[in-house]
């Protein structure tokens, strides 16, 4: 993925799955490998699914409300693995990067576990957080140190 | 548990969907076929390779009683999209594990003279295909005539296929798959009585 992130927070609410996988979505794979290595020094899981690359359609609405078209394709990677304690974690994400999908599918079955869930929110999405945090900030000062205030004159009716 | 499906996904189906139209190309004639894969019982490997070549998610498929209940059902769903279906006329596939006992042809779907590939092809485990009563087969890819076995098979199995090849156009499509082997009995061929 490229290095410019959307500086808007992800849609789902705290605290959720979906919160975690779309901060997952928006993680550098070094980022998911380094978390999961401070979590576990060994993780045993069976590739369910391999990461695999495909396309899918992304579909559009005018105004969010109007009739739904087409607006292309994506490159998206998808995995699903099962830990050897059972839970089953998938994920998707955009772009060809096996890696990143494989490892978010097992941050999604270890966040589904009662006991590890505290663990990767502290070991892997806090950093991942804190560091979309940092980028939006500074993108954001950026903006707005260039940021222009024009007004108008009224030109009178004469 | 969910079992992985193949290591390879793209060639290792090609490769089976190779075997599969190799088979459907020469009536009758068994072809090798090997899989690394371990299905949920009691799909066998070859079966399993077969179905996750063919299945996807615009085929329903149906399973015979010996099939429908366990794991299968899921791990066909996860692994291939297709749906699962309860009505066997609105299957594109049927995977059967009791040959002796499976259904009527009829009661699958049959296509209709406009659109015959509308019609199911049905996957039979069988134990193996050089044993059972002798068939005569001629038809389109078998040059004067084949002779095939496979057990078990209904006792009125040669009968079916007649009937099944008066509906031409319309009809289903065979696909047995012993352990090892997979032979195809299209709805094109001609059993002699």
């Amino acid at each position: 993925m490229s290095q410019s992130q959307p500086c808007s927070p992800p849609p789902a609410e705290a605290g959720s799955r979906r919160a975690a996988m779309a901060l997952l979505a928006q993680a550098r794979t070094s980022e998911i490998a380094q978390g999961l290595k401070a979590l576990a020094q060994s993780l045993r899981y069976v590739e369910l699914r391999p990461a695999a690359t495909g396309l899918v359609m992304v579909r559009g609405r005018i105004g969010g409300d109007g009739a739904p078209f087409n607006l292309g394709e994506a490159t998206v990677t998808r995995a699903a693995v099962r830990l050897d304690s059972g839970e089953f974690g998938s994920s998707y994400a955009l772009g060809r990067d096996h890696d990143k999908a494989r490892l978010a599918a097992v941050c999604d079955a270890l966040w589904q576990s009662e006991t590890r869930r505290e663990a990767v929110e502290r070991h892997v999405l806090a950093p991942i957080r804190a560091r979309l945090a940092r980028e939006c900030t500074k993108k954001r000062e950026q903006a707005a140190a260039t940021r222009v205030d024009f007004f108008t004159l009224v030109r009178g009716e004469d | 548990m969910l079992a992985p499906a193949f290591n390879d996904p793209a060639l290792a189906s090609q490769a089976v969907f190779r075997t599969v139209m190799e088979a459907m190309a020469r009536p009758g004639l068994p072809r090798p076929l090997t899989a690394r894969l371990t299905p949920p019982a009691p799909l066998s490997v070859t079966a399993a390779a077969v179905a996750l070549t063919l299945l996807d998610y615009e085929t329903p498929f149906w399973l015979d009683q010996g099939l429908a209940g366990g794991e299968v059902a899921a791990w066909l769903k996860f692994h291939t999209g297709a749906p699962l279906t309860e009505n066997p006329a609105q299957a594109a596939f049927a995977i059967i594990s009791d040959p002796a006992a499976m259904p009527d042809f009829e009661t699958f779907a049959q296509g209709s003279n406009e659109y015959p590939d509308r019609s199911s092809t049905l996957v039979v485990q069988v134990a193996r295909l050089d044993q059972g009563e002798r068939l005569a087969l001629s038809g389109p890819g078998i040059a004067g005539r084949r002779s095939f076995a496979a057990a078990p098979l209904p006792q009125d199995f040669r009968a079916r296929l007649a009937a099944n090849r008066e509906l031409f156009p319309r009809g289903v499509d065979l696909i047995l798959v012993s352990a090892d082997a997979v032979a195809a009995l299209p709805r094109s061929l001609r059993v002699a009585a």
